[in-house]
């Protein structure tokens, strides 16, 4: 048995260097399940977005799936067809224009950091193209977007050599603002991207006066600026509970837009997609037509090799739930966010900086004019099991601290007035405006008379060893009922 | 007294899947459908249609792993719902990364002390590994180019014409030229004297492959590295290497451990493995190690505040499943060191039965060689009647997956059969593949030639194009030929 063998003596050589001998199966699953028990509870872990929970029957399908080399397209033509089924189911919830072909552009990624560099290259490889042929120089491309983009964006322009023109935040304004944006756009500009579902604040931006402004300035300069979203929270957001906001295809300028199937595509982290308007938004020469494994191979992603559970399992998800399965879900967290929301408002000590209309999260900074005091709430909570991460904002806000609680398919209104609770007790302890007067000292001497008769045994605090600085000294009249833990001894403590 | 209810024709809860109107209605294509179905429609409906996948046990097109012990299924399915990338929350599996790269780090004697940390990533793959590793020499070698004054606009980076499409990928995506060293009839892996001799001063990297995709050899990095380090004498131009070890990094240290390839060699900068392939994972893992900090320009890493903590980060995906990392080490603990050469041990084995079968058929030339990675690539003697893409089309009857493909620049007219030996290809199912390719080439023999009346239509200019044309269009024939026969048989039964 595991326990009672030598293999829980052994120290696994668990540093630097691969061990020379095996060991029973039993025993690697043991050691190493054991281990992974001190990770966070995923489900517990409010900082993300990205899905924590599937039924049993897609987690079936999942591992059986696993062994499935997604790339081998000709080996697995099921497989295949199930991914480009969710690029054409995508594309259509997104307007994308297909008229008669109905066979959408876009591909499944490893995530949205994956799609948007494609995206992004997708852009970048098309403006060189127009500027070599207008005869002018294309070494020095740019894109605009907000400073709340999430890092993936920065990486995307620092790895591809593209400058990032960041739209500064201000105070109440967390997201970037299309005419600032506007303004940034020069002729080097590859594209602007919007943010469907910001990460600080689930707010959407308004896409499409970003489209209607760059439509007029693009009219003056012949620039053609196109628009990319970057929908990783909102594209399985909006098309459910705001259907009647313009921010997809529906926008001519709106050329490509990703989103990760892994947030509120309601799937295990490990996919996302990015879909093109159409096929001239995608340059040829991106688009890799291999001979592998014997078989001819259209490619364009970064990621070669990789599982197919995650496609399987978003297919499963489109089947499953429909429209209305994904309103239903969408609907149930707004309506947690809002509840959440309230149970804050009502602590008087948090001040709200999420929108009510955006993705489902609750974002709030603490009243507090101390900026350890978010910090120590999220402490607190981590107490009692909740990962609530606090964070400072970017540019030109970081004097902000907030607190950020996502609220995803499994987060239960139960487990919303828990949490609530747990927050309301949290706060308790915390100091509102901590004073600033140090605490007062207090040094006492005690006397401990012990007797065998319980009634006579007492303690003992003289009055003038107690230091009050703001305070006149109190005069304890009367042997108080100190509670004493522990055994009782006889004799010296 | 139990309460009978009538069920009613909506009442779906009692119809088993394949009673219901769940089986009866066209699955959704192109959008998404309005209304939710139960799961267990919805998984057996997936379900039943991945059975046409291929089987993946079969597949010997694929150096990726296709089996794992059940303990290991049950680990990663555990860890499914935790997305990597939150390091904070999970910071067990993030360790569990880094006793990963440390131990692949020092399997590749990386010039480490004791406890020293390695330099290293787990990505998705190993084209992410390249495209990092390809990377980290760009920006090394424009600074160098910077510092000097030099011009650091056209980096280029020299291969063998057989390199795995991932690296045209990043020649591509980053703007590097791909400078390839052609093949030639007998010789399928780069030459390094006319590698060294392509070097110039805007070589970023020379990359050697540890286990060519085509043929399973090793190419020479030693005599690369000397040649290499001779130049370098000479230029001042410091080029280094990097080695495409993804199918034999698993492979050298436990067959061939005096085969020098890896960090011994001075030049020897950055190694890419997959953990997928002879690292024994499913799809979805690979592995970058750099020799020491100083070959990681530090601007590529990003510390970002994510989710409230600080996190280096220097990958192309974000997001991602926790699964294949816990699956690594739990295969380098439970495997070892020894585990791992037993494994491989096995694999040539069964690599030199099938060869030998294969050859004393007396029909085939054996193209790749006895030491390298466990595969058996072949060519037919005597392709005029039938080629090598009908055979394997024939093949595919008995349930086989064994690709046939045309070799790179300039060998185009070799086609190849290539057969993976994977783990989990035992002795019993090589003597079984043996005595199948005896029966396709007898059913062949019987067939009249296909391939020899298109070519007699041929140009002579165009002999090359006109073969990839004809074996398309034999392919396309047998496809249908096959599916032709098998409706037939759906109509008999």
């Amino acid at each position: 048995m595991f326990f009672a063998s030598r293999y829980v003596q052994d120290p696994l050589p668990r540093s630097y260097r691969m061990p020379e001998n095996s060991i029973p199966k039993e025993v690697a699953y043991q050691i190493i399940h054991d281990e992974l028990q001190l990770d966070g509870n995923p489900r517990l872990n409010l900082a993300s977005f990205v899905t924590t929970w599937m039924e049993p029957e897609c987690d079936k399908l999942m591992l059986e799936s696993m062994n499935k080399n997604y790339v081998d397209m000709d080996e697995y033509p099921v497989t295949t067809e199930l991914q480009n089924r969710c690029v054409n189911m995508i594309a259509n919830l997104f307007n994308a224009p297909l008229r008669d072909s109905k066979q959408a552009v876009g591909v499944g990624t490893v995530g949205s950091s994956e799609a948007i560099m494609l995206a992004g290259l997708a852009f970048k490889k098309k403006w060189q193209n127009k500027r070599k042929i207008e005869g002018k120089p294309f070494d020095k491309p740019n894109i605009v977007t907000g400073a709340n983009v999430q890092v993936c964006w920065e990486k995307f322009a620092r790895y591809f050599d593209v400058e990032l023109k960041e739209v500064k935040l201000s105070e109440g304004c967390y997201v970037m603002d299309p005419k600032k944006a506007v303004d940034m756009v020069d002729e080097n500009t590859i594209g602007v991207a919007a943010v469907l579902g910001s990460t600080l604040t689930g707010e959407f931006e308004d896409v499409k006066l970003l489209n209607d402004l760059l439509t007029e300035k693009n009219k003056k300069t012949g620039w053609d600026t196109p628009i990319h979203v970057d929908a990783a929270s909102g594209g399985f957001v909006a098309p459910f509970l705001y259907p009647e906001l313009e921010w997809d295809f529906r926008l001519p300028l709106v050329k490509s837009i990703n989103v990760s199937g892994h947030k509120y595509g309601l799937v295990y982290a490990g996919i996302g997609w990015v879909i093109w308007r159409s096929k001239e938004e995608l340059p040829d020469e991106l688009v890799f037509h291999i001979n592998y494994l014997g078989a001819d191979q259209p490619t364009f992603t970064l990621n070669f090799s990789k599982g197919s559970s995650q496609i399987v399992a978003q297919y499963y998800q489109f089947l499953r739930m429909g429209i209305e399965g994904y309103k239903k879900v969408i609907s149930n967290c707004m309506e947690n966010a809002r509840i959440l929301r309230k149970g804050l408002e009502k602590t008087g000590r948090a001040q709200i900086v999420s929108k009510e209309r955006g993705i489902p999260l609750v974002a709030f900074a603490l009243k507090n004019k101390s900026k350890r005091s978010a910090f120590e709430l999220s402490k607190a909570l981590r107490h009692d099991g909740w990962i609530v991460p606090a964070y400072t904002m970017p540019a030109d806000l970081e004097h902000m601290t907030v607190l950020r609680v996502v609220v995803r398919e499994d987060l239960g209104r139960q487990l919303i007035e828990r949490l609530i609770s747990h927050i309301n007790a949290a706060l308790s302890e915390i100091e509102y405006d901590a004073p600033l007067v140090p605490t007062p000292k207090i040094a006492f001497t005690v006397e401990v008379t012990s007797s065998d008769d319980k009634d006579e045994a007492s303690l003992l605090i003289p009055a003038t060893s107690i230091q009050w600085k703001q305070h006149k000294p109190q005069t304890i009249s009367k042997a108080k009922e100190v509670q004493v833990f522990g055994t009782k001894t006889k004799g010296v403590c | 007294m139990v309460l009978s209810k009538t069920a009613s024709e909506s009442d779906v809860s009692i119809h088993s899947t394949f009673a219901s109107r769940y089986v009866r209605n066209s699955l959704p294509r192109f959008e998404m459908p309005e209304n939710s179905i139960p799961k267990e429609a919805a998984y057996q409906i997936i379900n039943d249609e991945l059975m046409l996948d291929g089987n993946p046990r079969l597949n010997l097109a694929s150096f990726v792993t296709t089996w794992m012990e059940p303990e290991c299924d049950k680990l990663m399915m555990e860890s499914i719902n935790k997305n990597y990338v939150d390091m904070d929350e999970y910071p067990v599996t993030t360790e569990l990364q880094n006793r990963c790269v440390n131990m692949i780090a020092r399997l590749f004697n990386a010039p480490l002390g004791d406890g020293e940390a390695a330099v290293g990533v787990g990505t998705v793959g190993s084209s992410e590994a390249i495209m990092l590793a390809g990377l980290a020499f760009k920006r090394q070698w424009q600074n160098k180019r910077k510092a000097q004054g030099l011009p650091y606009d056209k980096p280029n980076i020299v291969t063998g014409a057989n390199v795995q499409v991932c690296w045209e990928k990043f020649a591509r995506y980053f703007e590097v030229e791909l400078k390839e060293v052609k093949l030639s009839e007998g010789y399928y892996v780069m030459d390094p004297e006319k590698a060294v001799e392509m070097v110039d001063e805007n070589t970023i990297c020379v990359a050697a492959i540890l286990g060519s995709t085509l043929t399973g050899e090793f190419e020479d990095v030693k005599l690369l590295n000397d040649l290499l380090v001779e130049k370098n004498k000479q230029t001042g131009w410091d080029t280094p290497i990097h080695v495409d070890a993804a199918s034999g990094g698993f492979i050298a240290p436990f067959l061939y451990p005096e085969l020098e390839w890896d960090f011994r060699l001075p030049l020897v900068k950055s190694i890419n493995v997959s953990g997928h392939k002879y690292g024994l994972v499913y799809a979805g893992i690979g592995w970058v190690v750099w020799r020491t900090k100083s070959d990681l320009p530090d601007e590529l890493i990003f510390h970002i505040n994510y989710l409230g903590a600080d996190q280096p980060t220097f990958t192309l995906n974000f997001s991602k499943g926790s699964s294949q990392v816990i699956a690594q080490y739990y295969q380098l603990i439970r495997l070892g060191f020894e585990g791992y050469r037993n494994v491989m041990d096995n694999c040539r084995e069964n690599m030199m039965v099938l060869r030998e079968g294969l050859e004393k058929m007396g029909r085939f030339n054996i193209v790749s060689k006895e030491n390298g990675v466990p595969l058996v690539a072949f060519s037919l003697k005597d392709n005029s009647r039938h080629s090598e893409f009908e055979v394997a089309e024939t093949l595919r009857r008995f349930g086989w997956i064994v690709p046939a493909y045309t070799m790179p620049a300039d060998a185009e007219h070799i086609t190849v059969l290539r057969v993976v030996i994977r783990e989990d290809f035992s002795r019993t199912l090589a003597e079984r593949l043996v005595a199948d390719f005896g029966k396709v080439l007898h059913e062949l023999d019987t067939l009249p030639a296909r391939v020899h009346a298109k070519m007699a239509n041929g140009k002579v200019n165009d002999v090359k194009k006109t073969e990839k044309e004809t074996t398309r269009e034999v392919t396309a024939y047998w496809k249908k030929f096959v599916e032709t026969k098998k409706t037939n048989k759906n109509k008999i039964c």
